[in-house]
């Protein structure tokens, strides 16, 4: 079966994603690409925590001060609800249903970019209301590297998912392009995953003191 | 203080040093080979442990070794018999090497354990004060500050401890990361910028006779381009000369004042140029921050010009130092700190610091 | 090669290489790239030998030597050790598995690339301003006080070739679990296979703690920030953790494959299968498990504290049992064969005894207590010089020897080969032995001279002349290559005669599809038994047909060289107005490229049934 094939709903796989040897591969490579990531993460997350609080002088903000629970939670759920509307499109990409496919990935997408303006409304809300600027301590250095990793890729794969969304838009669904779109939404869900960790250690930890 | 008389005297003995050298010792007052104390005595036990199970492995293989290269050479184009493997073999040397290590885990935990046992400077009396000597250790580009806090006074480049105790060290860094080691008297440990390091090191006063009552103390961590030249010194004393060393030093309240006339003009200069980073009073009242250089109280009686063994504390050695600190030192924070010094300004000061003396 | 050059001119074959994607054109990058760096590190030992040869010596200044010895640790390791490894990886593994590429060609471009571009941006830091001067280890507060701007090279260098490692760590863990031959299971695997597979995942655990420390201590340097400015509430601790959560399975990495190749060497010489094949692989598995579970050890002197300090101690100590089974098994593969002493052969059995000093005081280092003594002196770098010298730097030269008629279709001289080799072991051991004295005498390690008096100046005069020994070899290693390459004699298939695994039963060098039709497997040692069974070559497992190949591009170089180009940005954003448009530019181009490739479709192409029988008579690499 070649890659580039025409095809049609009879035609298309259950598992549209792993049809070519190519497509395995890509599949089992990006898992293991996340496996590293995922070391990537916990690295920051041990820097965030053995840095956390540790400011020059008394007049800076801790975490008890910085951090607002109904900001935050807003962006959890958005970014929570974007992970459920990339399933929508996948479950609609393994019907073989294209239109449908880029309707839930265009609600992702939204949906991301809705965070990332938050995200920087909290960051700019930080850095005027706190003077908790980047350079300001270890603290803020360690909180902005770690929740700004995070922020860039969301940009990432914001960046990717509408790439392909464009370059696929007129040929619709193959088995060349069904993997893309596949490795693409498991990156969403990772970005996802990293966050829940994110509200739970950095603002649920932090609130509590 | 016959200080002087014994640096001739280990002149003279350098050769029987070297014999030792020779026997793969080392020198006594330098090598981990020579242990100078309880510290480096463990150390040196487990070493010997370590090495003679190591022996142990080596002989083993190289006995199968030897067989292999000569028994098994190709003699003819025949197929050997393809072996899969052997259990019996394989749980032999699975299981013997457990054992071994056993036995090599067990008294290296232990040491470990003692080896960390700084309880005594947790131990106050009513002074707030606690009765073991407790030396503070502060590293810095290329010399090394030592404070006796309970005593209350400052010295640096060399260490005066007591033999025949327990001496606990306080360890940190002011600006770079160091490590500090006695490598004949204890392992290193490191000099922090981040908290401070606890431990403590035993002085034997019998292999401190042999050293000639001076260990050479280095910097093992490397800090820029001086690394290799952060040397300082150790001064073994009895107990009740190092309580009279102690009594000496804290007697120097105000600097003291220069006899001679050239020794007062080296005062003068010493006072408008020098002061303001080398203290010569060894009172510890003055913030760390400010204790920019090495105390010099009683630079008068220390073996060496900047604790290098090349440059033995004498007039002409001190004006070399001045005259361009750069040459001995690269990279060290007193080049460039003060103008250019005379000829006759330079024997003037260095009759003064040879004059700093805290002891009769 | 130059053959190909005289034949296809010199443009067509450099374009040929900057945009192949062909694993083994890739490893011949990875060889010459490696082998350069390889010599420039040796430069670099040798002016350290000079300088130490006697005391107060003043060849080089103290300021300089820092930088040699920083550059030389950073060089050896990352840019000479590992690409050469990758080399073999890239050469061998994929042949070993009876695969026709590897899954990621285009990836492993890039990765060759960013090693290639991160390389040279760390080396034109001699040219720039000097280069970095804080150890390969470049301890935060150190390396936060070093003035210029060597450091940032190390930091961005290290950044991007780290990148392509990681890629080519991923690039060969999905080949070896997607694309083995028909009947190649995991427990069929060659050795090198199988350490390359370990050694992989290493890398994909291990690298992304130094990404991390690398990109903190860029933001400190670069950005202002403060992880490690102690008055701003930072700490220099946690680089040391990272740096060594990285750094000792690092180790593991070079020595694992390096294990293989000895692996792979000494069977074919001693005409012998691998004795206890299963134990070596739970060995190899083990010792990469162990390798992420005793970084602190290299932080014995740090003031952890005895709990931490003892619990490493003991983790580390239990590294040696399977390093131990290794040892007996190499050993007892030999025991009862037919040995052949080929100069291949004589770097594994020098391998056995050199590994086993280095090993030992492995052990001995690991006795926390006894290692305040040893840590940071002449000992420990006897120690892991005994390491990588004795284990990955004899497996390299072995295993050039004897996989070059599998690259190239030549063979080298073996009488040249065993000159080098005892040139280079004699060197080798005349350098190192001594140093674990010089340690316990008291000599710290990094220090730029020693004072007299002190009785290192023999044994450091030993020591430099070990050292211009191995240069010597080195050389005679570099005229062997060129009167090879010259006189061009072809060989066969299996030139030792004993070839054992499936790169041996294709032609040398293998056509550029690897199989013509894929090999089946029917055990370990798959061409070996088809030998026994007086067979000429392995069965095929499918009939002939179209071979999918993937297309060459220019793009894995493009994008390297945006990363490269916005280095300097990054590093300059602050000196000079120009910084911040060329970091933007560099990004532009990579993300550029990044893009292009996601926009552009690329199905490869076909090799048709018909051609392939037309190859029969031809020989040699073809694109």
């Amino acid at each position: 079966m070649h890659a580039e094939e025409k095809m049609t709903y009879e035609k298309w796989p259950a598992a549209p994603e792993k049809q070519t040897l190519e497509a395995k591969n890509k599949f089992l490579g990006f898992w293991f690409f996340l496996g590293g990531e995922t070391v990537l993460f916990a690295s920051l997350f041990a820097t965030y925590l053995a840095l956390k609080d540790r400011v020059p002088s008394a007049d800076h903000a801790l975490a008890k001060d910085l951090f607002e629970m109904p900001l935050v939670f807003l962006m959890t759920m958005i970014l929570l609800t974007s992970s459920l509307t990339s399933v929508y499109a996948m479950y609609h990409m393994k019907n073989f249903d294209f239109k449908k496919m880029q309707l839930w990935l265009g609600i992702t997408v939204l949906l991301g970019f809705a965070f990332l303006g938050l995200e920087i409304y909290e960051f700019n809300h930080y850095v005027h209301e706190f003077h908790h600027t980047f350079t300001s301590s270890a603290f803020s250095s360690a909180f902005y590297t770690l929740v700004g990793f995070h922020g860039a890729h969301v940009t990432f794969g914001l960046a990717w998912i509408i790439a392909l969304m464009v370059r696929n838009a007129r040929r619709g669904l193959d088995l060349y392009n069904a993997p893309k779109f596949y490795v693409a939404s498991l990156y969403w869900h990772f970005i996802d995953v990293v966050w829940v960790f994110i509200f739970t250690v950095v603002y649920l930890m932090g609130m509590v003191g | 203080m016959a200080m002087k008389w014994l640096s001739k005297w280990r002149l003279l003995s350098l050769f029987t040093m070297l014999a030792f050298v020779l026997s793969g010792c080392g020198l006594p007052h330098l090598s981990t080979l020579q242990p100078a104390g309880e510290v480096a005595q463990t150390q040196y036990d487990l070493m010997v442990l370590s090495t003679a199970i190591m022996v142990g492995v080596i002989v083993v293989v190289t006995v199968i070794f030897l067989i292999v290269l000569f028994r098994f050479r190709r003699k003819d184009d025949k197929i050997p018999k393809q072996v899969e493997g052997s259990h019996k073999l394989e749980i032999i040397w699975t299981v013997i090497p457990i054992l071994l290590l056993l036995v090599l885990a067990v008294p290296t935990v232990k040491a470990t354990f003692d080896l960390a046992d700084v309880e005594a400077m947790d131990q106050k009396n009513e002074e707030g004060k606690t009765d073991a000597l407790v030396v503070n250790v502060r590293a810095n580009l290329y010399w090394w500050e030592f404070e006796y806090p309970n005593e209350e006074i400052v010295t640096s480049q060399e260490l005066v401890v007591p033999t025949d105790e327990k001496v606990y060290f306080n360890l940190k860094a002011s600006d770079v990361k160091h490590s500090f080691w006695i490598p004949a008297v204890g392992g290193k440990m490191d000099t922090n910028t981040d908290n401070v390091n606890k431990f403590w090191l035993e002085f034997d006063s019998a292999a401190a006779d042999e050293a000639g009552e001076l260990f050479y103390g280095k910097c093992a961590e490397l800090c820029g381009p001086s690394h290799a030249l952060m040397d300082f010194k150790v001064k073994t004393l009895p107990r009740d000369e190092f309580d009279q060393w102690v009594a000496d030093m804290q007697d120097v309240k105000e600097p003291a004042v220069a006899q001679t006339p050239k020794a007062q003009q080296g005062q003068e200069i010493f006072n408008n140029s020098c002061i303001g980073c080398h203290a010569v009073t060894p009172a510890n009242t003055t913030p760390e921050a400010a204790r920019m250089a090495p105390n010099l109280t009683n630079f008068g009686e220390r073996d060496y010009v900047a604790g290098l063994i090349t440059m033995e504390n004498n007039e002409e050695n001190i004006k070399e130092w001045l005259r361009d600190p750069e040459k001995y030192k690269p990279a060290n924070k007193m080049t460039g700190t003060y103008g250019e010094l005379s000829e006759d300004e330079l024997d003037a000061l260095a009759e003064y610091l040879l004059g700093l003396k805290v002891q009769e | 090669m130059s053959t190909y050059a005289q034949k296809r001119g010199f443009g067509a074959t450099l374009w040929d290489y900057l945009t192949t994607v062909d694993h083994k054109k890739i490893a011949i990058l990875y060889f010459i790239a490696g082998g350069f760096f390889f010599v420039l590190g040796g430069i670099e030992a040798m002016i350290i030998r000079i300088q130490l040869a006697i005391p107060n010596n003043d060849f080089v200044s103290a300021g300089f030597y820092n930088e040699i010895l920083t550059m030389h640790g950073t060089t050896m390791i990352f840019l000479a050790a590992m690409p050469l490894l990758f080399g073999f990886m890239n050469a061998i593994m994929p042949l070993q598995i009876g695969a026709r590429d590897v899954a990621f060609p285009f990836v492993n471009a890039l990765g060759f690339w960013l090693f290639f571009f991160g390389g040279t941006f760390l080396n034109l830091s001699w040219f720039l301003g000097g280069a970095p001067d804080a150890g390969w280890t470049s301890y935060a507060s150190l390396s936060l006080a070093s003035e210029g701007h060597g450091i940032d090279f190390y930091v961005l260098g290290l950044q991007i070739s780290g990148f392509g490692t990681l890629m080519g760590g991923i690039n060969f863990l999905v080949t070896i679990i997607n694309m083995r031959a028909p009947g190649m299971t995991y427990m069929r695997m060659p050795l090198f296979t199988w350490t390359t597979f370990v050694a992989s995942s290493l890398i994909l655990f291990a690298f992304p703690p130094l990404t991390v420390s690398i990109f903190m201590l860029m933001f400190d340097r670069l950005f202002g920030s403060n992880f490690f400015v102690t008055a701003a509430g930072g700490n220099t601790i946690i680089w040391e953790h990272f740096f060594w959560i990285f750094g000792h399975p690092e180790v593991y990495i070079l020595i694992l494959p390096a294990f293989g190749i000895f692996s792979e060497i000494i069977p074919v010489f001693a005409r012998k299968r691998l004795f206890g094949y299963s134990s070596m692989v739970f060995a190899t598995v083990l010792i990469g498990f162990l390798g992420f579970m005793v970084w602190a050890h290299h932080m014995f002197t740090v003031g952890l504290g005895p709990i931490a300090n003892a619990i490493f101690a003991v983790a580390t100590m239990a590294i040696a049992v399977p390093t131990g089974i290794k040892i007996f098994n190499w050993l007892f593969t030999a025991w009862g064969g037919s040995v052949s002493f080929t100069t291949p052969m004589h770097y594994a059995l020098a391998f056995i005894p050199s590994f086993l000093m280095g090993g030992v005081t492995g052990v001995m280092l690991a006795v926390a207590a006894a290692d305040y003594q040893y840590h940071d002196t002449y000992f420990v770098v006897a120690h892991f010089h005994y390491v990588i010298v004795g284990g990955v730097v004899f497996a390299v030269l072995g295993g050039l020897q004897f996989y070059w008629p599998k690259m190239f279709g030549t063979m080298l001289n073996e009488t040249l080969g065993k000159i080098t080799f005892w040139l280079f072991f004699a060197g080798f051991h005349l350098t190192f032995f001594i140093q674990h004295f010089l340690g316990l005498w008291g000599m710290p390690r990094r220090i730029y001279t020693f004072l007299p008096g002190q009785g290192y100046e023999l044994s450091n005069l030993v020591s430099t002349i070990g050292a211009l020994l191995m240069a010597v070899a080195t050389v005679v290693l570099v005229i062997n290559i060129i009167i090879t390459v010259k006189k061009n004699e072809r060989i066969g298939n299996d030139p030792w005669g004993d070839g054992r695994t499936l790169e041996w039963a294709i032609p040398s060098p293998a056509p550029f599809y690897n199989f013509k039709q894929l090999p089946l497997v029917r055990g370990l040692d798959p061409y070996w038994i088809e030998k026994m069974e007086g067979k000429k070559g392995m069965t095929p497992a499918e009939p002939l047909g179209d071979i999918h190949m993937p297309n060459s591009s220019i793009i894995p170089f493009i994008m390297s060289f945006g990363l490269f180009v916005s280095a300097f940005g990054v590093m300059y954003r602050l000196d000079y107005a120009w910084g911040l448009p060329v970091l933007i530019i560099g990004l532009v181009i990579t993300f550029g490229s990044m893009l292009a490739r996601s926009l552009k479709d690329d199905h490869g192409f076909h090799i048709h049934k018909e051609d392939l029988i037309d190859d029969d008579n031809e020989k040699g690499v073809k694109a």
